[in-house]
């Protein structure tokens, strides 16, 4: 069809086998150099003036090393950039469920309160009386983050989980110190994260491996079997990597503690359970909590994350620098070991956070709602006999994280994140259930928390991997499971797919891993050997990679293109 | 709850589908005693606008930077920040991605990460540099860690004129972790032996330049005197705009280099979060810490990128790892990489250029004012002075008059009352003529009364 114009309004027949581009685009998909191919280094994409001539104070020491450092102008830039950014699959893309990682929808509203001028344009050392604010805001998310683990005291500046675990790690190894004990074991299950271990070893800990009994969790029994007046801790993920809940928790804390160890866990899955059980309640002593995962502050392509560790009464002395200290009225800092809290800010400052009432629109029962008695109001910390371990980094913590946590956790309430929690769980346990029949999970048909764990005994004999699998999901528009994770699961797919998900999109979701494990099935190899197809890359050469590292752009590397 | 997709209606139909009749039979495996019955004591969920409301309230209580003449350094500096920068990195497909374990549709990631690495090696003028760590402070910490596996000794001698959180960062790790350190007392002066302390028991020498006091300094005869020993030289700066004016470690014999690349298209944001740079030699690649990016081709031969060497990574060697970073500073590489893709070399230099120009300006204007001694020779865009009493007092008064004037080193050396007078000033392309005037008045006139 033609219009008046001679324009063609409905598409012409389809060529058999269409041509490749001349470019090598695929019409949005765009290929895009390196900055170093098509920058120039005379070029700027921002104006700074030029200052009147002046007597330098560089010494002997301006810079004779060449920069060679590319520049492109603004246009430039953001083509270069936003065309990078669509080789890209992230949360807003479509359904993100790798396991571990609580890929959850991340707010725009914390983007915007992080980049308050009160908060994003604030310096770390300038005066206190000027960010009155600032260590407010530190001191409640503190709060709210001890009500939410029912631990005595959080060392909020560690700046990732595995940061995190180091600090916790480090409080149980001074308190170990402080009883006079030298201890040189930590108990850690084979399902554990990487970082577990790597943190015990990098405090001179020798690791001692606990195995999974047949229903994926931990056995209080392998524990006590392990457990001896050399043992100075248990590093436990609750709920575990196999996405189950230690059932036998309290029974393990009770033996760590008779044994005079310490009750490490790590938080990376605290999703599943917020507002639902208390880590406190469970005998943890200290456990890192991912403010990037659980409370939404975004992944942003592997971090910036922060990695705040709730810790018990017994590790409560030993909380690293900087801290806040809170009482009836006021809210004071401490940044250096046995000097008294500096006072920065009235209590009052946080009231209108901390006022337990409703104004969510349309939440019925609670509009209005009185603000019950005050809760006691018990300090941070007792500061007398502390004895801090120092501080973990520079300044105070991921404060942008802190910001965007707080709105995340201000916005949900202790309803909304109860209710994030249990569908969560909801989420994974459908999944779980619906492609049960197909494809084989590891421990047997038993509910899940908030991720859902299948092995490959089901792909035995098609000739298709864990690996060939995930990659087809990448061909049908979803990005894939964790694989191989945990380790102690052959050909792992480790499924987490959060609260963010609708129900027609989890059956959308099903649908297509149900049409994927039938052709599994059924031997359609190609289809996943080839996988991905669609995407701005066909499988990469990892190997390569490893073996001949090209780890940056060098001038001799454009001089070799240049005579190709 | 606006976050939340699922309806009552389809909790049922789910609860029903997977056979259970009720949300509480989900959590059966946790101990019954210990699952929460009612709500925890804190509030309920807000509107939008109420969590704006509440929070903004709490942000206008703080004083920002670029609300006042403003010349607070010290690790952490103010710069101009374009707006495409921050609109980029807001992308979704950057903004909600990870960690990019699935390379096919991380290609984004994985180039950006490439660029920033070659701009990491460009600027420090060495030859690998890793996908970034935390901060400057913790890449400094891994650092030392790193040049006692090479090494195989466990005692680091630490410049006194290091920033002090470096140190005690430095310090915290090595107290748990056994090792030892020898921290030099600090020479705020900028002249400071340290040969003499060099010998065949130290790992490595940690040196800033410029320095925490802003005296620069020639690395090479301190690297050839830890070289000498089997020591490495560690060089380390908060600054990284001086790159672009000043000679870069890499050039003057460092064996590892570490900064904190804060100034470079992140905000203040009070300390984080920022990117540790963080680069090394090639032969000592397989002890360096942290996620590599590299370069290799598809199945169709396309140049594509991936995470590469990760048998040093935790995830695969476990307790056997070089560190046990796991998630470090994507976002933060971005807007780096971003922010220097668009100075470039021409706008980088001119942009050093301009903040040396406001700092000497700086410091001419101060050092007339009575009382004030400048002890600097050297310095790029930040400064020491010494004022007539306490610099905390001075500070504080400044801010009482709406100049935030430096930051008095007793903030981070309270325990030292030789170093209570002085003032580490910094001065930015930000900072007008007006400003300066401003903070030299009020200055003067902090004085005399």
């Amino acid at each position: 069809m033609l219009n008046r114009q001679g324009r063609p309004t409905t598409p012409g027949e389809t060529v058999a086998s269409a041509p490749d581009s001349f470019s090598g685009n695929r019409a949005l998909a765009i290929e895009e150099g390196l900055i170093f191919e098509i920058g120039r280094v005379d070029t700027t994409g921002v104006d700074i003036e030029v200052p009147p001539s002046f007597a330098a104070r560089l010494g002997k020491l301006a810079r004779r090393a060449p920069l060679g450092l590319p520049g492109l102008s603004e246009p430039e830039t953001m083509r270069h950039y936003v065309r990078l950014s669509q080789k890209n699959y992230g949360i807003d893309t479509g359904l993100f469920p790798l396991g571990s990682c609580t890929m959850k929808h991340n707010p725009r509203l914390n983007e915007g309160m992080a980049r308050l001028p009160g908060f994003g344009d604030i310096h770390p050392l300038q005066p206190l009386s000027t960010v009155p604010g600032a260590v407010a805001l530190i001191a409640e998310l503190a709060r709210w983050l001890r009500e939410l683990t029912g631990m005595a005291v959080v060392a909020m500046t560690p700046k990732a989980g595995a940061h995190g675990e180091l600090c916790g790690m480090m409080a149980i190894k001074a308190a170990l110190a402080a009883r006079r004990e030298h201890r040189s074991v930590v108990l850690v299950p084979e399902s554990a994260h990487g970082t577990n271990p790597a943190t015990a070893a990098l405090l001179g800990y020798r690791v001692v491996s606990v195995p999974a009994r047949a229903d994926g969790t931990v056995d209080a029994e392998e524990i006590r079997k392990r457990l001896s007046s050399d043992v100075a801790a248990i590093m436990l993920t609750n709920p575990n990597t196999c996405g189950l809940f230690e059932r036998d928790v309290v029974a393990i804390a009770e033996a760590v503690h008779a044994a005079g160890a310490y009750f490490y866990a790590d938080g990376a899955n605290f999703n599943a359970i917020v507002g639902k059980v208390r880590p406190g309640d469970l005998g943890v002593d200290a456990m890192h909590i991912n403010l990037h995962k659980t409370f939404s502050t975004p992944h942003g392509g592997g971090g910036p994350g922060a990695g705040p560790v709730a810790l018990s009464a017994a590790l409560a002395p030993f909380l690293p620098l900087p801290y806040t200290i809170v009482d009836a009225h006021s809210i004071g800092y401490v940044e250096h070991a046995g000097r008294p809290a500096q006072p920065v800010a009235d209590r009052s400052m946080v009231s209108s956070l901390s006022a337990a009432q409703a104004d969510r629109s349309g939440d019925a029962g609670s509009a209005g709602g009185v603000a019950p008695p005050a809760a006691p109001q018990a300090a941070d910390r007792a500061d007398a006999g502390a004895k801090p371990l120092g501080r973990m980094c520079a300044f105070h913590g991921q404060m942008g994280m802190y910001v965007r946590a707080l709105a995340y956790m201000l916005s949900h309430g202790s309803d909304g994140m109860r209710q994030a929690s249990e569908d969560a769980v909801l989420n994974a346990n459908y999944v779980r259930n619906s492609l049960a029949d197909l494809m084989s999970a590891p421990f047997g048909d038993q509910l899940c928390m908030h991720e859902a764990l299948f092995d490959d005994h089901w792909l035995e004999g098609t000739g298709i991997t864990t690996l060939d699998f995930a990659k087809a999901m990448i061909d049908e528009g979803y990005h894939p499971m964790t694989i191989y994770f945990p380790l102690v699961v052959h050909g792992a797919m480790l499924i987490e797919p959060t609260e963010s998900e609708s129900k027609e999109s989890l059956d959308r979701f099903i649908a297509s891993l149900r049409k994927l494990a039938a052709a599994a099935r059924g031997g359609e190899v190609a289809r996943f050997r080839e996988a991905p197809r669609y995407a701005p890359r066909r499988r990469l050469d990892e190997t390569k990679a490893a073996r001949e590292p090209r780890l940056r752009w060098t001038a001799a590397q454009e001089r070799q293109q240049a005579a190709e | 709850m606006r976050y939340l997709p699922l309806t009552d209606a389809d909790r049922k139909a789910m609860l029903g589908k997977i056979g259970v009749t009720n949300t509480d039979a989900l959590f059966a495996t946790v101990p019954k005693d210990k699952l929460l019955g009612s709500l925890l004591d804190l509030p309920k969920g807000k509107s939008e606008l109420a969590v704006e409301r509440s929070m903004g309230r709490l942000a206008a209580q703080n004083t920002p930077a670029g609300s006042v003449p403003f010349f607070v350094g010290a690790g952490a500096y103010k710069h101009h920040l374009p707006a495409s920068v921050d609109h980029l990195i807001q992308r979704s497909e950057f903004l909600t991605s990870y960690t990019p374990y699935q390379p096919e549709i991380a290609q984004g990631t994985l180039q950006y990460l490439f660029e920033f690495q070659s701009q990491v090696g460009q600027l420090t003028h060495m030859e690998v540099a890793n996908a970034s760590m935390y901060d400057g402070s913790t890449a400094a910490a891994e650092a030392v860690l790193m040049a006692h596996r090479l090494s195989k000794r466990r005692r680091a001698l630490l410049a006194g004129n290091l920033h002090p959180h470096y140190r005690e960062t430095i310090a915290t790790v090595s107290s748990m972790s056994g090792d030892e350190i020898l921290a030099a007392p600090p020479a705020p002066a900028g002249s400071e032996e340290l040969a003499h302390l060099i010998d065949n028991t130290v790992s490595c020498v940690v040196v800033q330049t410029p320095d925490f006091y802003g005296h620069l300094h020639d690395l090479n005869a301190l690297a050839e005197r830890a070289h000498a020993v089997g020591a490495l030289l560690i060089a380390v700066f908060t600054e990284v705009v001086s790159l672009g004016a000043i000679e870069p470690p890499g050039a003057m014999g460092a064996d590892i280099v570490v900064g904190e690349g804060q100034s470079i298209g992140n905000a203040l944001s009070f300390g984080g979060p920022y990117v540790g740079l963080f680069a090394t030699r090639q032969k000592y690649l397989r002890q360096m810490p942290g996620r590599l990016c590299g370069e290799t081709v598809d199945k169709e031969g396309r140049r594509g990128f991936v995470l590469t060497l990760s048998t040093r990574e935790q995830h695969i060697r476990r307790e056997k790892a070089t560190s046990n970073i796991c998630t470090n500073s994507g976002l933060c590489v971005l807007a780096f990489t971003i922010h220097m893709s668009l100075l470039g070399e021409a706008g980088l230099r001119r942009l050093a250029l301009l903040n040396h120009a406001n700092a000497v300006a700086l410091a001419e204007l101060l050092v007339k004012v009575p009382g004030v001694e400048l002890l600097n020779e050297t310095f790029f865009n930040e400064f020491t002075i010494r004022v007539p009493g306490k610099a905390a007092d001075v500070i504080e008064r400044l801010a009482a008059k709406g100049v935030l004037g430096g930051v008095p080193v007793s903030r981070l050396e309270p325990d030292r009352a030789e170093l209570a007078d002085l003032i580490v000033v910094a001065a930015t392309e930000v900072n007008t003529e007006e400003d300066r005037v401003a903070y030299a008045k009020a200055l003067r006139e902090v004085l005399e009364c």
